[in-house]
């Protein structure tokens, strides 16, 4: 790595404050008013779609069907008919309450499961010897190619063995594995940038791998899994793929099931996914403005190199 | 099932006390509902008699789970139906509906995780569900009721290899062409009566300036299949019933004279510029506007004459009245003659996957004409190609029509082509080669790309 | 435990129970562990991977190697066929242009992606509202695919320039209002392919924005601070100070994105279901395995995507060799 930092064991203190600020005037006199501009011009792009959606979810059936929903501002027309069809269940048929916790109930413990495993794997591929390290890393990182469709059909057969079939262990089990290549493959790169001199220095002390993990590569960790975290929550919150296989029957099936079936048998009521949207978004956005700052810090701290 | 057979003496009043609590409820929400335009339940069963279901003797305590691609708001009454049999039996029917049934039904059939009973939309489908081995074979009584109440030609599409499996559940009419009633009164337009007459009928429309037709074969991954059943259509009028078997089981090559002729009929609606398309756009329009949205311009006046299947009814909103002196109604897609009434329809059948008493006993309500009578009074958008449907009992005038088209002894029904071919031409070579036709293929590659894509 | 569980009380209990389950596992593993002392480094790797491997033999590889091996049969799976169905992937016109939109998409999306993702990562590093305007970029990335192809309808849909029909999708609405004529965005070739491309970026920026700033943050200051003193102007400060320093965490995010768009099919099936030339392989992997019932083809096109992270994967063994050297 070409970065030479210093070493720094305690990556926030007090002081940090002004430096972040000295940096910021010293930044400042860098950027130009062009590179605000261009700031602003990307941050409007990427929010121009979400927030036709938003201006839409409020819009009567039939104005979404017919006018752009940039109309909303010479025209506004405003119902909550969308809402209330989402969230009533003789409505749409579809117990959002339920499935809210069903998502939850889903996600937590996969993102959990694969957080533990990868960083004990991580932590093995990146300070420890043992033969064949090399290619068994290199193995597994070439497994996040695996298309998950092939997956499902073993994968389901080995769990109707097993008799655990349509319980929420078959979405824990398989989103777990799923994203263990990738998790590994993250993890590694922040861990093997721990100073080296750090694990040493602990070594020295009579420190087994256990304590080393522990005590010295979790605190500077922590964030990093924070961030991993977030992705991993993203992405179990929002499959559909997997949860449609395992968890399709309605006492355990996620947000995204029922979501996706809102819009009728022939896709007639797609408006109604406008509103069924925005209550999916809800929790993520929640977790990540929750999560931010650890993630800024989380990855600086594992970037620094000795 | 582990569940224990627990006494019965409390079950009648206990169970019926509680499933009339719901069915309460459920109308509530259902009655303050316009019946028309919509799929809601007009009305649910009241008071119940058991005496039909007491043969089917007591099955307190037992599950019966039902996997489908029927989802909301179709559901409703789909589940509204099975009350009085819930009610009088004891028994509890577990729904799931998801829209990626057909895909997932095979996955689960092949680990091994399949339902109790499946409502398959397609008898291609069908067999390799059945070739998983994982399916049974309906029982006789329900073998006796289809054989009563169907036609030979439906209890045919639900038998493999010589053994009968899946009966009949629901039917949709496909020879519709929707329009305005209101349109045709002021204009003095006459409900066509041969494919020549709704040649006349488009053209006379064309000369006004306006597009007479719109349509729209969008549909996510199965983009294209509006048009293999227009094709159909047309096979089955320009060509025959017979012909089309043996297209269906290849005895006739895919891009013989017979389907060049039927494509290109087709051809002469939608790729005629002159005809569509209309509140839509040009011809390449066509493939780019989804199907659900593709009729809609006919309320607008944009657009006289879509052809598509009587669940279109559910694609106007409530507010649409759908009937003959409504907003929007449809006609029958008339054949070369006055006398010749081909039908084009497709429907679900009911695959078991286990033989337990209390499946059988729901899998022969489902094939009873008690059941389909009682689907009537609740559905809205909804036939079946049962000879006792009385229909009185159908609330929507679509259906009523639809019922009627089925029911008449002159029609010659056929099955949706595309569901009976292999999948590999069915659900993709037809689907995609169809699409490439509408965007400027000509026929001969179209039907010869098909033809290469049959399994060989 | 094991069995569905049904009841709220019973769902929240199930998954602590799973939870506690799982740290057990985990307990007693590092238990072991630290009974081992000094540098049996061997034995101690083995328990921290033991769980890992035994998961992704049952849940990855095996179903890789299977779909390998089914990759040589037919339609059925019942014939061996040897090569035929790689020999069809090859000269298959359709399934040549397959191959050439998963080119188009695997070649722009991570570097686009990156691209904006970094420069976005700067633009707004230490500026008022850092964290509201990060959120911004990576809103989309919470977004389901389900309600993602809502969204971009609200973006593409065309509506025909007659009478008084209104445009409802965006794009076509500015063109109209600059006076030109609606295009039905999704059906032209090969534009096709860009518009969904971008999809896909519009979704994966907020990933890469969020690592590579976290990554930019880590630069020490006096680096900066040196340089600047050494009057580097602004682009060679990117040049000769960002990058490098931020160049592990370029090829993690790049990595991370190019496979992600390998495998990338949910976009293409919702807005075009693969018609109008924009099929991708993943996407013909689904439609030819589940839709077409052809299988052994299916299993092959799925191989060709193992073979194509291949090049991906050696640059990676060589980034790794590299830091270790």
């Amino acid at each position: 790595m070409t970065t030479a930092a210093p070493l720094t064991t305690t990556p926030v203190s007090k002081t940090e404050g002004k430096k972040l600020s000295a940096a910021a005037t010293a930044k400042k006199k860098l950027t130009s008013p062009w590179a605000s501009l261009a700031a602003v011009v990307i941050a409007v792009l990427w929010t121009i779609p979400t927030f036709g959606l938003l201006i839409s979810s409020f819009r009567p059936e039939d104005a979404i069907k017919r006018t752009g929903w940039w109309t909303f501002f010479t025209n506004p027309l405003v119902t909550f008919q969308n809402y209330e069809a989402v969230l009533d269940p003789n409505e749409a048929g579809a117990n959002l309450p339920a499935s809210f916790l069903n998502s939850l109930v889903m996600t937590i413990p996969s993102v959990l499961i694969p957080l533990c495993l990868a960083s004990l794997a991580a932590y093995a591929f990146a300070w420890m010897n043992f033969p064949g390290k090399n290619v068994l890393f290199i193995a597994i990182f070439a497994l996040q190619i695996v298309p998950l469709q092939v997956t499902l059909l073993p994968l389901l057969q080995l769990f109707v063995s097993w008799d655990i079939d349509g319980t929420f262990w078959t979405v824990w089990l398989s989103h777990s594995t799923f994203a263990l290549p990738l998790a590994i493959y993250l993890l590694h790169n922040f861990i093997k940038e721990v100073p080296s001199s750090l694990i040493e220095a602990a070594r020295i002390d009579g420190a087994g791998h256990v304590s080393i993990f522990f005590r010295v590569l979790l605190p500077l960790l922590t964030p990093a899994l924070a961030a991993f975290g977030i992705f991993q929550f993203l992405w179990v919150w929002n499959d559909l793929l997997v949860s449609l296989t395992f968890a399709g029957s309605p006492a355990i099936s996620p947000l995204t099931v029922q979501l996706s079936n809102l819009s009728g048998t022939r896709g007639t009521a797609w408006y109604l996914l406008s509103a069924g949207a925005f209550i999916s978004i809800l929790v993520p956005v929640t977790v990540f403005l929750l999560l931010q700052r650890y993630f800024v810090r989380g990855l600086l701290a594992g970037s620094v190199k000795g | 099932m582990f569940v224990q057979r627990g006494s019965s003496r409390s079950r009648i009043a206990l169970a019926g006390a509680l499933s009339a609590g719901l069915v309460l409820s459920l109308s509530a929400c259902a009655d303050d509902k316009e019946p028309s335009g919509g799929t809601a339940p007009a009305s649910s069963l009241a008071p119940i008699d058991c005496a039909p279901y007491t043969a089917f003797g007591d099955l307190k305590g037992k599950e019966v789970s039902i996997y489908t691609g029927i989802v909301t708001p179709e559901d409703t009454p789909q589940k509204e139906s099975y009350k009085p049999f819930e009610q009088c039996t004891g028994i509890t029917i577990k729904y799931e509906g998801d829209k990626s049934f057909e895909t997932q039904v095979l996955i689960r059939a092949e680990a091994g995780n399949p339902p109790d009973l499946a409502y398959v939309p397609q008898p291609g489908l069908l067999q390799r569900l059945v070739a998983t081995g994982k399916a049974v074979e309906a029982p006789t009584e329900v073998a006796a009721n289809v054989d009563k109440d169907f036609g030979a030609d439906w209890k045919a599409y639900g038998t493999v290899d010589g053994k009968f499996y899946a009966a009949p559940l629901g039917a949709n009419v496909k020879s519709l062409v929707w329009y305005s009633p209101k349109e045709f009164k002021d204009n003095g337009y006459q409900i066509p009566q041969t494919l020549g007459e709704l040649k006349t009928l488009s053209d006379k429309i064309a000369a006004t300036g306006k597009k007479p037709w719109c349509a729209g074969i969008a549909s996510g991954e199965a983009t294209g299949w509006p048009l293999t059943d227009w094709m159909e259509d047309f096979f089955l009028r320009l060509n025959g019933p017979e012909a089309y078997d043996k297209w269906i089981k290849h005895e006739i090559p895919f891009n013989g004279p017979e389907a060049t002729k039927a494509l290109d009929g087709v051809g002469e609606y939608l790729k005629n510029d002159k005809y569509v398309n209309g509140g839509l756009g040009d011809v390449k329009s066509i493939a780019g506007t989804e199907f659900k949205d593709a009729g809609l311009p006919i309320l607008d006046g944009d657009c006289s004459l879509h052809r598509q299947a009587s669940f279109y009814a559910a694609n106007f909103d409530k507010s649409t009245k759908v009937a003959e002196d409504g907003d929007v109604y449809a006609f029958y897609l008339p054949g070369e003659t006055a006398d010749s009434k081909p039908v084009l329809g497709g429907g679900e059948f009911v695959l078991a996957f286990a033989d337990r008493p209390e499946v059988k006993a729901f899998q022969t309500y489902l094939s009873s004409s008690t059941w389909a009578n009682n689907k009537a009074k609740v559905s809205s958008g909804w036939v079946s190609a049962n000879k006792q449907l009385d229909v009185a009992n159908l609330v929507n005038p679509i259906d009523a029509l639809s019922a009627k088209i089925l029911q008449d002894p002159k029609a010659t029904f056929r099955f949706d082509a595309s569901d009976l071919m292999p999948a590999a031409v069915g659900s993709n070579a037809f689907w995609k080669q169809g699409t490439s036709w509408i965007t400027g293929q000509d026929t001969k590659t179209t039907l010869t790309n098909i033809e290469n894509a049959w399994p060989k | 435990m094991f069995t569905t569980a049904t009841t709220t009380s019973q769902k929240i209990l199930q998954m602590f129970a799973a939870i506690l389950l799982f740290v057990a596992v985990i307990g007693l593993i590092l238990y072991i562990a630290s009974r081992f002392t000094g540098k049996r480094d061997r034995a101690i790797a083995a328990l921290y991977l033991a769980p890992t491997v035994l998961m992704l033999s049952v849940g990855l590889l095996y179903p890789g190697l299977r779909t390998i091996y089914q990759s040589f049969f037919d339609a059925s799976l019942k014939n061996f066929i040897g090569f035929d169905n790689y020999t069809a992937i090859l000269t298959d016109a359709e399934q040549l242009t397959v191959l050439r939109n998963t080119a188009f998409w695997v070649l722009v999306t991570p570097f686009l992606a990156t691209a904006i993702g970094l420069i976005y990562a700067i633009l707004v590093d230490k500026a008022r509202m850092e964290s509201f305007a990060k959120a911004l970029i990576f809103l989309p990335m919470s977004i389901s695919f389900v309600a993602a192809g809502v969204i971009w309808k609200f973006m593409y849909e065309y509506r025909p320039d007659q009478g008084s029909i209104k445009q409802i999708g965006l794009i076509n609405q500015i063109i109209v209002w600059l006076g030109g004529k609606p295009i039905q965005l999704l059906i032209e070739s090969p534009l096709n392919t860009f518009l969904l491309i971008a999809v896909m970026v519009w979704i994966q920026a907020g990933f890469a924005m969020t690592v590579l700033s976290a990554a930019i943050k880590a630069i020490p200051d006096d680096i900066i601070e040196a340089a600047r003193l050494d009057g580097v102007g602004p682009l060679g400060m990117f040049r000769f100070v960002t990058l490098p320093a931020i160049r592990p965490a370029v090829v993690v995010v790049l990595t991370t994105i190019a496979i992600g768009t390998l495998k990338v099919f949910d976009i293409v099936q919702t807005m075009t279901g693969g018609r109008f030339d924009t099929s991708v392989i993943a996407n013909e992997f689904y439609s030819q395995t589940f839709r077409s019932d052809n299988r052994g083809f299916g299993a092959a096109l799925a191989v060709v995507l193992f073979i194509l992270v291949i090049p991906i994967v050696a640059y990676n063994i060589r980034q790794l060799r590299r830091s270790e050297a």
